[in-house]
């Protein structure tokens, strides 16, 4: 578990340092995710040792967001009056996003049972 | 036995003592979560009762009763919301483990994505600018469907307000993980791999928690559309968002 949870850290600080050297537009932790990724697809040994650590991680991803959250219900009130366009752009906006790219994904692979 | 009089200051020393560590922070937020997950569980994990927005509820309502201040809630929470580094990271172990299905998926996925990654952005930005909302909200509501530090980022970039994309992204992120199965339903997509994706292109990181509550495939899926999402994004909104406000004039 701890092993895992250390190796978890050290890609975090190699995609920070991957976005610091490289001046990519994504945030540290996304670069981490695919180094370890193709870190994965080279050693595949590395998955079932870090397999655990990370499931348990991922299945309270939830709790992770609340601090963030109520920062967030903290700040809101700016937005400067325009409430009514905000939130219907912000619900037909995201029905349509998740709407069109499940109906792609299946118009374009129909015949997988339960495949993408 | 003390009687309350006598009580009651050393009650309040103990309540500022208490309130100055970051104990109180981090319990509030652990036992709101449990709590939260307690009544998920309780509503037969409906996604009505999404555990992120109860739990970011309850949360608030305890900080509005005692008084304590939000930098003084963060200074003990800020040891959980620290794990989202990691925990995104994390994301590549499920994500390697479903690569063969990705593989044989390639086409579909990438297309998927980039007609998912278009829609977010440009239905997002029309919509603000057709109900009369500045150029400048359009630009902070462009990135939403982001992950919230690549949307910030963006949003910064195309000289919106980053901290209101915050509260739009984790808005959009609760409200895709309420209504995707109701909306997957009606339009009669099953597929785990094609509801996780989706989730993940339109409700980022709050989609993907969904999304491992159901499956783990499901969350594999949502992980790789979170992810490639956010990269797309980063990418993308730079041009298009200026582009559909000249369109819209």
């Amino acid at each position: 578990m701890l092993p895992a949870f250390a190796l978890l850290l050290l890609f975090q600080c190699l995609g920070e340092g991957a976005v610091f050297l490289l001046g990519l537009p994504v945030p540290g932790p996304v670069a981490g995710m695919v180094l370890l990724f193709i870190s994965l697809l080279l050693w595949p040994a590395l998955q079932t040792r870090i397999e655990t650590a990370a499931n348990e991680l991922l299945r309270h991803l939830s709790l992770l967001f609340v601090p963030a959250g109520v920062g967030i219900v903290a700040a809101a009130g700016s937005g400067n009056g325009h409430w009514l366009a905000i939130v219907a752009s912000l619900i037909a906006s995201t029905l349509l996003t998740l709407a069109v790219t499940a109906l792609v994904l299946r118009r374009m692979k129909p015949e997988g049972e339960g495949d993408a | 036995m003390p009687d309350f009089a006598q009580l009651s200051p050393q009650l309040i020393h103990f309540w500022v003592y208490l309130s100055a560590s970051p104990l109180l922070g981090l319990t509030i937020t652990l036992c709101a979560y449990v709590l939260a997950q307690a009544i998920y569980a309780r509503c037969n994990y409906s996604p009505l009762a999404n555990p992120v927005a109860i739990a970011i509820a309850l949360v608030s309502i305890a900080l509005l009763a005692s008084g304590m201040s939000y930098q003084r809630y963060f200074s003990g929470a800020q040891f959980v919301h620290f794990l989202l580094g990691p925990a995104t990271v994390a994301l590549a172990v499920p994500l390697a483990r479903q690569l063969p299905r990705m593989r044989r998926a390639l086409l579909p996925l990438s297309c998927a994505l980039l007609t998912g990654c278009v829609t977010a952005i440009v239905s997002a930005v029309a919509v603000v600018l057709l109900l009369g909302g500045s150029g400048e909200l359009a630009r902070t509501v462009g990135p939403k469907s982001a992950t919230t530090p690549i949307a910030m980022a963006v949003s910064e970039r195309l000289a919106g307000v980053p901290a209101l994309t915050a509260v739009l992204v984790i808005g959009t992120g609760i409200f895709g993980a309420v209504t995707a199965r109701f909306l997957f339903n009606a339009l009669k997509i099953e597929s785990h791999a094609a509801r996780g994706f989706a989730l993940g292109v339109a409700a980022h990181g709050i989609g993907t928690a969904r999304a491992f509550q159901v499956s783990a495939e499901m969350g594999a899926f949502a992980g790789l559309g979170m992810g490639l999402n956010g990269i797309l994004t980063a990418v993308l909104a730079p041009w298009l968002v200026p582009m559909v406000m000249r369109l819209l004039g």
